[in-house]
């Protein structure tokens, strides 16, 4: 046993040292444990933008794309449908769509990129349902207004800018993806140019 | 150093493991993962000739493409046929049966042939094919007797056959086979194509493993890492155990 | 405050009392050597295949159809999916390595002699567990070798005469390996044998600090306080918890508490451990086709037997005395036999020196004959049964049991040398 005296502060560096690296060692040792809860290559595969041919979609149609496992529409709207854009807003909830339900390059009174191409989520605000789509028969449900979506579960309604009208269930305006054009025929669903 | 004594310890082991082995002795195959042109090589080969029967069902189009640097509509347009997207698995459409009666087996998965033949195996595999009237697709192959495989590749290396020499033997003049030599008609010479075949195997090799790059550069840092918390972890021992001796 | 609330929880679960019990004022005596090292290497071992288990749980799929895929999903597309998948199967090997050389200290410095029998068996119980936890982990990537090492291993059973075949049918769950045992074997080793494992080291633990550990002059440190043996001012520098002094009837020599000094020290091993393991796992996971077997990255055929079936290397010892035995029951007996032959040794060595080092010269060349026969059957197991490596097979198997027979027959009055009083 050694005689001389006990040096403390060499110990307590020691052991400090010792522990901080111990510490560091620890954190690098739990990277992996925690990266592998991250979306795995298959689940971003599945998950990857979806791209759609819009080279032969007529004036007032709607085709369905999906994306992450929902539903997504993309309609060509007509003159008709962007100038009653402007007769829904006094009953809307939220009309100037301050609410965080669209990118940047959304947050217009179309909702879009470009006004005629209308590309949204169609799952209803409210409980999930798919919202039904009235290219001409929305006047049954809105007074006034020709076209817009209807959700059959519990009558919610969204404009042809898929915002949500006052006195429904639905609280907020429908989802708008990210997305972008390519060309002028074809829309990549899931992706965009960056946050606008 | 320390790693080539711990393989070469275990290449004894294992060496010593070959049960049926193959009837020549295996060439080494010049295998670097980091020669990306070699491994891109070996992927547009494996496209062109092994995708019409073989599979890599377990490699995506979108790793390859990111490891090997090719970017990925370079490589949709140049490696995939099929209209696949770019994160899909390597996949052929020839079904299970039509393959099972056409070749008597079906043709194996490739994905991870390399790790379970072995890189030597593949290289000196597929150079020694030759030609054989007696089999079905008019090919015998001197790693793998009585494969079912068709030469493939013959459009490259040209007719192979069987070359021997007369050799004086325990003092008998024999006929000993000294090696495979083709009739010329080949596209590439034989040293290109064993440089395609070495490219092929690097690519098979590459597939087995795709993290294997990466879990050699993580690894230096990790052993860097242990090394000097050895020595903390030693130092601090020494210190508490002056108490004791 | 922190106080209180301490001594709140102390009154009702004695934790500080246990600690000290157990690790701050618990003796062990000076002398360990490198051969100590293997006992809390083998509890990080567990440690690392239970966390690594778990993770590779989260993406495994226990189906025969989806198996081999969920490996290969692990390995290429979850992050980091290869290196918990190298972390738990170099574990497994790590784990027999750690073991073995744990296990061979016992031996050398006879450790399984009283008062610490029950500790030797709660340890060949681990060692039966373990066993029977890798075999089952080795069959879930369904591969090749998973399924013809699971195929010839379980048809052992059927030599047992009159309940063979049924009891093979009964463990397979169908006529043949198929789904059915995968998932079963699965379920026992994700869940089941791990938690006896631990029951199983928790009692390991328990009987050992009741007696005390062993050392390598094989010399108790707490002695009767009778006037005997007298305490050292090294001795005196340290507080060992009362329950070891039995009331004032023992006295404590050559003892260091076992923290900070094995603390610190054990933290030497584990480094000097992970240096090697890392090696393994970053830059030869394979080991030399060892720890993960070339056939094995193929997808399990019914239809294809592999050239070579053999068990991964940590069973081959066995293997090879179960196939240096002609007849296929006498084969399985004597392959069991060695293990219960282990199991034994507390009472087929009789004698009362615990150490190598003090007993007789005949006893060392003993150990080191057991130790070639052991790494030699290994070697073995590996190799296919031709002629001559049948009858080398045979030959060690004879050297391996006639160190027991050996042990059991000078032990009773061994020609041994004068103990130390105290630790060397």
């Amino acid at each position: 046993m050694s005689n001389a005296p006990v040096d403390h502060g060499r110990r307590r560096f020691l052991t400090i040292a010792t522990s901080v690296v111990g510490g560091v060692g620890a954190i690098g040792a739990a990277v992996p444990f925690i990266a592998s809860w991250n979306p795995s290559e298959r689940a971003k595969q599945a998950g990857a933008a979806v791209s759609a041919d819009i080279s032969k979609l007529e004036d007032g149609q709607l085709i369905r794309v999906e994306w992450r496992g929902r539903p997504v529409w993309i309609v060509k709207r007509t003159e008709e449908m962007l100038a009653q854009l402007a007769d829904t807003e006094n009953r809307l909830r939220d009309p100037g769509s301050e609410e965080p339900q669209q990118p940047g390059y959304a947050q217009n009174r179309h909702r879009s990129i470009k006004p005629e191409i209308f590309v949204a989520v169609g799952i209803c605000t409210h409980l999930g349902c798919s919202p039904t789509y009235l290219p001409s028969d929305f006047a049954a449900q809105v007074e006034g207004i020709r076209s817009g979506f209807f959700c059959p579960c519990h009558g919610s309604r969204f404009d042809m800018a898929g915002r949500v009208f006052q006195n429904v269930p639905a609280p907020s305006n429908l989802v708008i993806p990210p997305y972008m054009f390519i060309d002028d025929n074809t829309v990549l669903i899931g992706e965009d140019e960056g946050a606008v | 150093m320390m790693k080539k004594l711990l393989s070469a310890v275990a290449l004894l082991a294992s060496s010593l493991a070959m049960a049926a082995g193959p009837s020549i002795p295996l060439d080494k195959a010049p295998i670097d993962l980091h020669d990306k042109a070699s491994l891109q090589n070996g992927a547009k080969l494996f496209q062109n000739y092994c995708l019409g029967c073989h599979q890599m069902q377990y490699q995506r189009y979108s790793r390859t493409f990111r490891d090997l640097g090719i970017p990925e509509d370079i490589g949709m347009e140049n490696l995939m046929f099929t209209g696949e997207k770019v994160g899909d698995h390597i996949t052929n459409s020839m079904p299970a049966d039509y393959a099972a009666n056409s070749f008597g087996v079906l043709p194996p998965d490739l994905t991870n042939v390399a790790r379970v033949r072995g890189a030597d195996w593949l290289y000196t595999y597929l150079r020694t094919f030759y030609v054989d009237d007696s089999r079905p697709f008019g090919v015998n192959n001197k790693v793998f007797p009585l494969v079912g495989m068709p030469h493939v590749l013959q459009e490259l290396q040209g007719v192979p056959y069987q070359a021997y020499e007369t050799r004086l033997v325990d003092g008998e003049s024999k006929e000993v086979y000294v090696g495979i030599r083709t009739d010329g008609s080949g596209e590439l010479s034989p040293e290109e194509y064993d440089r395609a075949v070495a490219d092929l195997v690097n690519y098979m090799v590459y597939t087995g493993e795709p993290s294997k790059l990466e879990s050699h550069s993580l690894g230096i840092k990790v052993l860097i890492f242990l090394l000097i918390f050895f020595v903390l972890a030693y130092l601090l021992k020494k210190e508490y155990w002056k108490d004791v001796h | 405050m922190f106080k209180n609330l301490m001594s709140w929880i102390e009154y009702r679960l004695p934790f500080t009392d246990k600690m000290n019990l157990h690790v701050m004022q618990y003796p062990a005596p000076k002398n360990f050597n490198f051969w100590y090292f293997f006992g809390s290497l083998a509890m990080l071992v567990l440690v690392n295949q239970i966390v690594t288990g778990i993770w590779l749980t989260m993406n495994y799929e226990p189906s025969a159809e989806g198996a081999f895929a969920s490996i290969e999903y692990i390995m290429r597309d979850v992050e980091y999916g290869w290196l918990l998948r190298y972390m738990h199967s170099t574990g497994a090997s790590a784990f027999f390595v750690v073991v073995y050389l744990h296990m061979l200290r016992g031996m050398m410095y006879g450790s399984y002699q009283k008062p610490r029998e029950l500790l030797w068996i709660f340890g060949m119980l681990i060692f039966l567990v373990l066993m029977a936890e890798a075999f089952m982990g080795y069959m879930l990537p369904w591969g090749q070798m998973s399924f013809w090492g699971a195929q010839v291993i379980i048809s052992i059973f059927g030599v047992i005469p009159f309940i063979g075949d049924d009891l093979t049918l009964w463990i397979r769950g169908d006529y043949v390996i198929s789904g059915a045992t995968l998932n079963r074997f699965f379920a026992l080793h994700v869940i089941a044998l791990p938690l006896v494992l631990v029951i199983l080291v928790f009692l390991h633990i328990m009987a050992l600090h009741e007696v005390g550990s062993n050392n390598p002059d094989g010399i108790e440190i707490k002695r009767d306080n009778d006037g005997t043996v007298e305490q050292t001012d090294a001795d005196k520098k340290f507080t060992f918890h009362q329950y070891f002094t039995r009331g004032g009837k023992k006295i404590i020599v050559d003892a260091i508490p076992f923290h900070p000094y094995y603390t610190v020290k054990d933290l030497v091993g584990v480094a000097g451990f992970l240096l090697v393991f890392a090696f393994v796992i970053f830059f030869v996971p394979e080991g030399g086709g060892f720890f993960l077997e070339p056939p094995n990255f193929e997808i399990a055929n019914p239809m294809k037997t592999p050239d070579h079936i053999a068990p991964v290397w940590y069973f081959t010892p066995f293997y090879a005395i179960l196939r240096a035995i002609p007849d296929p029951l006498l084969g399985a007996i004597a392959m069991f036999a060695a293990i219960i032959a282990l199991a034994l040794l507390p009472w087929i060595d009789r004698g009362k020196v615990r150490s190598v080092r003090y007993r007789c010269e005949l006893h060392r060349w003993n150990l080191v004959m057991f130790c070639i026969s052991f790494v030699v059957l290994g070697v073995l197991g590996v190799l296919p049964a031709t002629p001559t490596y049948a009858l080398l097979s045979q030959i060690f198997s004879f050297t391996y049991f006639a160190f027991f027979g050996l042990l059991w027959l000078y032990s009773k009055n061994e020609k041994t040398k004068p103990l130390p009083v105290r630790l060397t």
